[in-house]
């Protein structure tokens, strides 16, 4: 299932990097449960089942039971990772995740496996690229999506520790990891993975990847591309983004989600009300039409060459 | 204030903790003329009951890890919650006349970050027994020996949610949960079954492998009995059918579906506050 093509690193499956944190984390915190959906398998939680069957409440499919048990789980003193595919835990459960997490303001963790249009041909009903919209209007939720699998672990740890719900959007799309030295994961932090003066791409999960590629692309043309990774959408760091605006004049996001609501439309209110500049959406622009991941993201623009033709168009408009 | 134990007195004492509920509520929603007070009046001797006869509780301490859990999943009856809260020593009485206003603690539908003694936030239906299940589940898997009880309307049972939560309980023999369901066979339109029939109940969860105990939800002695109940005693998660009315203790109230949200005017108040003695 990898997208990039082009590069010649090592991809990883980041679901890995998640059950493996999980389990050292429940080792050591008793805490620590899941709750799932009959998707123990598909959220590579065998090992954690095996280890810890007391702490594995599987509610079969039933999603609003699912997240309502989790919300009662956490009222009892438990810390409840919540696995499932993340187009039935967040569309299903939505009610449940407004009302008995984000309102209740109950120390629920949401995971959401598979996110974005991982489920690739199986079609628009196993996609899930509306659930940054929905899910960062919530405000008590932090709503984070890793680019690799170290962000992935380094997300989990902080989400366990963490007092308050969590989303963690994760995938099981396999992505390069990421390069940066004396790296650190802070949430509601961009990490800026290049800097650059003429535009700036803020993407985040499985696309931050192709955005530093189309970086190098821009490089090759004498185009200056700042790329920041946007992991956390809710809350979003608008410093990052309104110094984005004021020092490179131009911006483009990158989701694989919906081009409405999500990451693009979060920058937007940022700049709209801090400093407007001309602004590129790279995203899906609704249902998707059948097809594999690749050619998906080659069609809607989620390559180094889709991201880059976006760039050269953000910088063309400035001053229009 | 710790309360836990039946004593020789309970019957005497929750009813006189019933009618001040009943009055409070009939002051609060007149005074706002806003509120649920029909089915406030069909769950009141409920709550009545298990605050003043079966609940392990401290109100000094609404956190404590080894409380027993109520949760109120028909979070609109908020006349009989608060009042039940207030009986109880949660806060105090002169809250109650904040009902409703502008950033009162005392929502229209409860919130447990505005109120102590609230397990969680509740209004749209079929969302308290999830939560309670999970709450009884987190108490199974620590060995904790709270108890938790979750009431629901009757109407509420048509919300899919509860039967998933039913088959996950039953399945898992949560025994320390206990679902109230107040069976005054109204709701906010018509009568349930003819609305969205819901007889036979018993048998509904009796297949969903629950004990099952029918009693007259206005009968303290039957609520003392079935709700106090050691859950020693039994296998599997009980669910009582409480048969109530809608608007019990108020004459013109009773079992009148227009009284689900209806308000009273000042010649309804007075008469309501005449026959709540």
């Amino acid at each position: 299932m990898a997208v990039a093509a082009a590069t010649t690193a090592p991809m990883f499956d980041c679901r890995k990097a998640w059950a493996e944190t999980l389990e050292q984390l429940a080792a050591s915190d008793e805490r620590i449960v899941v709750v799932v959906n009959d998707s123990v398998g598909s959220s590579n939680l065998g090992g954690f089942q095996t280890r810890f069957p007391d702490r594995t409440i599987n509610v079969g499919i039933a999603e609003q039971n699912m997240v309502g048990v989790a919300a009662g789980l956490a009222n009892g003193g438990r810390i409840p990772f919540v696995s499932a595919a993340s187009c039935f835990l967040t569309a299903r459960a939505m009610e449940q995740i407004k009302a008995d997490v984000a309102y209740a303001g109950f120390n629920v963790k949401l995971v959401g496996q598979s996110s974005g249009i991982a489920y690739g041909e199986l079609g628009a009903t196993h996609h899930s690229i509306e659930d940054f919209a929905w899910l960062r209007t919530l405000g008590p939720i932090t709503v984070i999506a890793p680019c690799d699998a170290w962000e992935t672990a380094e997300a989990v740890k902080w989400a366990a520790v963490h007092e308050g719900p969590v989303y963690l959007r994760l995938s099981r799309m396999k992505v390069p990891t990421l390069d940066l030295p004396g790296r650190t994961f802070t949430p509601g932090k961009a990490e800026v993975h290049r800097s650059g003066t003429d535009v700036t791409i803020i993407a985040n999960g499985t696309t931050v990847h192709l955005a530093i590629e189309a970086a190098e692309t821009l490089a090759a043309e004498g185009v200056s591309a700042r790329v920041l990774n946007m992991h956390t959408i809710s809350p979003l760091d608008t410093d990052a983004v309104t110094a984005a605006a004021k020092e490179t004049g131009a911006i483009v996001t990158v989701e694989e989600a919906l081009d409405r609501g999500g990451l693009g439309g979060a920058v937007a209110e940022c700049t709209s009300a801090t400093h407007p500049v001309p602004l590129q959406r790279v995203g899906f622009p609704g249902f998707m039409p059948t097809g594999s991941i690749a050619s998906l993201f080659e069609e809607f623009g989620l390559s180094r060459e889709g991201i880059a033709s976006a760039a050269r168009i953000a910088i063309r408009r400035k001053g229009a | 204030m710790t309360h836990a134990l039946k004593t020789d007195n309970s019957d005497a004492l929750i009813r006189d903790k019933a009618l001040w509920m009943r009055q409070q509520a009939m002051k609060m929603v007149y005074a706002k003329q806003l509120g649920h007070l029909g089915g406030d009046f069909s769950a009141i001797d409920v709550l009545a009951t298990l605050y003043f006869g079966v609940l392990r509780y401290d109100t000094a301490r609404p956190e404590w890890a080894e409380r027993d859990r109520f949760v109120m999943s028909k979070g609109h009856a908020t006349g009989a919650l608060y009042t039940a809260l207030c009986a109880a020593g949660y806060f105090p009485e002169d809250w109650l006349d904040t009902y409703m206003g502008h950033h009162s603690k005392l929502n229209g539908h409860p919130n447990r970050q505005y109120l102590p003694g609230v397990e969680t936030n509740t209004g749209p239906l079929g969302h308290g027994f999830p939560v309670a299940l999970g709450i009884a589940i987190s108490g199974q898997i620590t060995g904790a020996d709270y108890r938790t009880y979750v009431l629901t309307g009757d109407g509420e049972q048509q919300e899919g949610s509860n039967w998933e939560a039913a088959m996950t309980a039953g399945s898992r023999k949560v025994k320390n949960l206990t679902l109230i369901i107040d069976r005054n066979r109204l709701q906010q339109g018509a009568r349930t079954e003819d609305t969205n029939g819901l007889d036979p109940l018993d048998d509904k969860y009796r297949a969903f492998g629950w004990h099952v105990v029918e009693i007259d939800g206005h009968d303290y002695a039957q609520l003392l009995d079935t709700l106090g109940a050691p859950v020693a005693d039994r296998e599997k998660p009980l669910c009582v059918i409480a048969n109530t009315v809608k608007g019990k203790g108020v004459s013109f109230m009773e079992d009148q579906a227009k009284w689900h949200h209806g308000v009273p005017n000042a010649e309804q108040f007075a008469q309501a506050m005449k026959e709540l003695v």
